[in-house]
């Protein structure tokens, strides 16, 4: 008996898994994040993150120079929601210091961060659909996004980073002028996002690209120490201003939007993006409220002109646009900066669940994923 | 070949100038070539020039932005800064390219968008060859391009421009089917490839009511129409199908190596191919150069023709059998002055005006859906080509073929005149 000849596989048409670079200089890698792709032709295999390409040495710095001076470095950290870290920096060495701040300062911190929640979410939901390939509402998100930074700009003078949280208060007062300008802005926001889920919500392409996709289940969320509405998004209800209540949050009255799986899964993209939708009007209800409650007074209280914390250390987090954004400072009494100062950034804890999710998806799936966990590489590198 | 040469020698050069008559045969065939080329050359420049603007104001006025509103008069000299600006840019090759294949991708792009138009109609008499089988020629040219395109995703030797060429292979298989077979309904109801009777028979009825598209002449061809654009859209490379270039997945995919003029090549032949398209669902669906008050301009049967005007004012000769410039010029310019050239003229103007209006209200919807809708997923365009299309499609040729042999072209005709 003769064996029976297989032809060979002709090693010139064998296919092979191909190693791509996805950035650092890449247009939907939000910034310099490096992706290393492995590919079986459209399929990728593996994600691998590759960050550091923005690091600015933040933490010694903050360890270097004085405590307040420390303010303007963190609004560099997420450049998109700056009053949220300022706010949340100088929690941390207040609480060091023990120092009281007065009731009308709480409440512009809180109306401030919530606009500039809102500001982040319209910046997150247009360039989610640019990473979709839809053009459109990204410039309808700037178009709302100008009127809040012309906001910011009166009351702080910058449109990107602010310096306006001070540690004791606020830098300033707003004006009427400011606040008339943000009940104008109450007003026609509402019928603004309306229109944003005409055009993209509810688009049948968008749900299409977005539901089932990248699938974050809330086990995964928790052990990836995922926050913010990457958490939400996956159908668990954790958010700081609920859970631990700083600033004037426990005074009013909002509900944490959370992920339903509407539209696909439960932890999907459309879920994430939803949740920074719903996010958006639930700010709104707290700026309404803040605005409306804002007690006459000072803004700022007495903080020493040269300030040396005492001995000890603390940890004060807050709930930014992209998650809980964390100040650990350890001070000793003799100096006038920090011993040590470390950042838990929120975008940095989210971006490493990019492993674990994309992977065995299309390439365009990817972006998809990366788009709906919202990094600011500012963030991640500090 | 031989007798249009020696027609051109002998007719037309040596007249003009005897040493023009003795130009050798390659000469006269390629001059001819050229010249019969510059105008369809010119009108594609044209075409994609305006659209580029158009689309930028367009896409503008969507995004309540301005767009181009600074070079020339709101910005009508744009493309033309543009175009300059990219004929001054450096022509880079990456280093590891198949320069030959860099090379010719483009032109390869550019020469298949360009054909088509050899066989579009621009008005019922302005058609620079009725062929026969017009339909299958533009089909098959617009395929022409997509190899040029696969060239230029593999000639860079860069990883996003593979992916894009990749993706336009697979897309290309996808929509090719689909679109063929929506023509081809199209066809069975006309009952003929050439473009220019496909439109022919859609006129009467005020010039707009037995266009194909039209549910009451044959509903397959109206399910027909919408999927040719969706095709459309797929083979133009526009959004929501604009996956081979995507660019925030591909960076700019197959065009990602490419700068300056080579860049503008493939820039205008995607403009090109998209009026292309149109054109042709104008044609065959659309009524082309049909509507509204034309017929009122119909020549009366016997009227000369402007061929005919023209060759009774040209006929002026010297003793010799030389023409006469002057006087011929003089005979021409004065058919100007007569009514019996202008009706005609506008008759043929009116219709070139209702196909290219039309052209360009479905290129209008091209970039209005390219500036509102999100990029579909490779996979969700081949199952929709290949699992809604392409069995659709198929409804429409057997139902086209089943209408034409049990009832007419024309249902409503049929519906009319069997009430007689």
């Amino acid at each position: 008996m003769t064996a029976i000849e297989r032809p060979l596989p002709r090693p010139e048409l064998e296919t092979e898994e191909l190693l791509v670079n996805m950035g650092p200089q890449h247009p939907s890698t939000h910034g310099v994040l490096r992706l290393v792709i492995r590919t079986d032709g459209e399929m990728v295999r593996e994600t691998w993150p590759h960050i550091g390409y923005l690091h600015r040495c933040f933490e010694k710095i903050a360890q270097e120079v004085t405590f307040p001076q420390v303010v303007p470095y963190t609004d560099r950290l997420d450049y998109l929601a700056s009053m949220n870290n300022a706010h949340s920096y100088c929690m941390a060495v207040e609480r060091l210091a023990g120092i009281k701040i007065p009731p009308r300062a709480e409440y512009l911190r809180v109306i401030f961060s919530e606009l500039n929640r809102i500001a982040s979410h319209l910046l997150a939901f247009g360039t989610y659909a640019l990473d979709l390939g839809a053009f459109t509402p990204f410039l309808y998100g700037f178009r709302e996004r100008e009127l809040l930074l012309d906001i910011f700009e009166k009351v702080s003078g910058g449109r990107l980073l602010y310096h306006y949280p001070r540690i004791g208060g606020v830098a300033r007062d707003i004006t009427p002028e400011i606040a008339k300008d943000i009940e104008q802005f109450i007003r026609i926001f509402p019928q603004k996002w309306a229109e944003y889920n005409t055009l993209l919500s509810y688009n049948k392409i968008f749900i299409e690209r977005t539901a089932n996709v990248g699938v974050i289940l809330p086990q995964t969320a928790i052990r990836y120490g995922l926050t913010g509405p990457c958490l939400r998004g996956s159908g668990v209800a954790y958010d700081i201003r609920k859970a631990h209540p700083y600033s004037v949050y426990d005074k009013v009255d909002f509900q944490i939007a959370v992920g339903q799986g509407e539209k696909g899964t439960v932890g999907d993209c459309w879920d994430r993006y939803w949740v920074r939708m719903v996010e958006m009007m639930e700010s709104l209800k707290i700026v309404d409220q803040c605005l409306k409650g804002l007690p006459e007074g000072p803004v700022q209280a007495k903080v020493a002109r040269v300030l040396r914390l005492p001995d000890g250390e603390a940890y004060t987090r807050a709930e930014n646009p992209r998650g809980e954004l964390g100040f650990y400072i350890v001070s000793d009494k003799k100096r006038t900066n920090a011993v040590r100062c470390r950042v838990r950034a929120p975008s940095f804890c989210n971006l490493s669940v990019t492993h674990e999710v994309a992977k065995d998806c299309l390439v365009a799936d990817v972006v998809a994923i990366v788009g709906s966990i919202d990094i600011v590489l500012g963030e991640v590198d500090r | 070949m031989q007798e249009f040469v020696h027609f051109l020698q002998h007719d037309v050069l040596a007249r003009i100038s005897p040493p023009l008559g003795a130009l050798p045969d390659q000469i006269v065939l390629l001059g001819a070539i050229l010249v019969g080329a510059a105008p369809i050359v010119a009108f594609m420049a044209v075409i994609a020039m305006a659209w580029t603007y158009g689309e930028r104001r367009i896409a503008g006025f969507i995004q309540a932005r301005y767009g181009p509103n600074r070079v020339g008069p709101e910005g009508v000299l744009q493309p033309l800064a543009d175009g300059i600006k990219l004929l001054a840019k450096e022509d880079i090759a990456p280093a590891g390219a198949d320069r030959p294949l860099y090379e010719l991708a483009p032109l390869l792009v550019f020469v298949g968008a360009l054909l088509p138009f050899v066989a579009l109609p621009f008005s019922e008499k302005w058609v620079i060859s009725s062929m026969a089988a017009g339909v299958f020629y533009v089909l098959a040219f617009e395929a022409i391009e997509v190899i040029g395109i696969i060239m230029a995703g593999w000639a860079p030797n860069s990883k996003w421009s593979l992916y894009g060429g990749m993706r336009l292979a697979a897309q290309m298989v996808a929509y090719e089917i689909p679109m063929g077979l929506c023509l081809l309904t199209v066809v069975a109801l006309a009952g003929t490839l050439n473009l220019g009777q496909i439109c022919q028979m859609q006129g009467g009825a005020f010039g707009v009511g037995n266009w194909m598209v039209w549910p009451w002449v044959s509903p397959f061809a109206t399910l027909a129409f919408f999927m040719f654009f969706v095709g459309g859209l797929a083979a133009t490379k526009r959004a929501p199908f604009d996956l081979p270039e995507a660019e925030s997945e591909l960076v700019a995919g197959f065009h990602t190596e490419y700068s300056g003029i080579r860049f503008a090549f493939f820039f205008m032949a995607e403009y090109a191919a998209m009026y292309v398209v149109c054109a042709v669902a104008t044609v065959c669906f659309l009524g082309g150069w049909h509507g509204p008050f034309r017929e009122w301009l119909a020549p009366a049967a016997g009227a000369p023709t402007i061929s005919d005007l023209l060759g009774k004012a040209v006929q002026v000769k010297t003793a010799d059998g030389a023409w006469f410039v002057w006087a011929n010029l003089w005979g021409a310019l004065s058919v100007l002055g007569k009514w019996a050239f202008w009706k005609p003229m506008l008759y043929e103007l009116l219709g070139a005006f209702y196909l290219i209006a039309k052209s360009f209200f479905l290129l209008f919807v091209m970039v209005w859906m390219r500036w509102t809708l999100p990029r579909i997923r490779i996979d969700q365009v081949i199952y929709m080509c290949l699992k809604v299309l392409l069995p659709f499609s198929l409804l429409c040729v057997l139902g086209a073929a089943a209408q034409t042999v049990f009832t007419d072209w024309n249902l409503l005709h049929w519906l009319l005149s069997a009430g007689k």
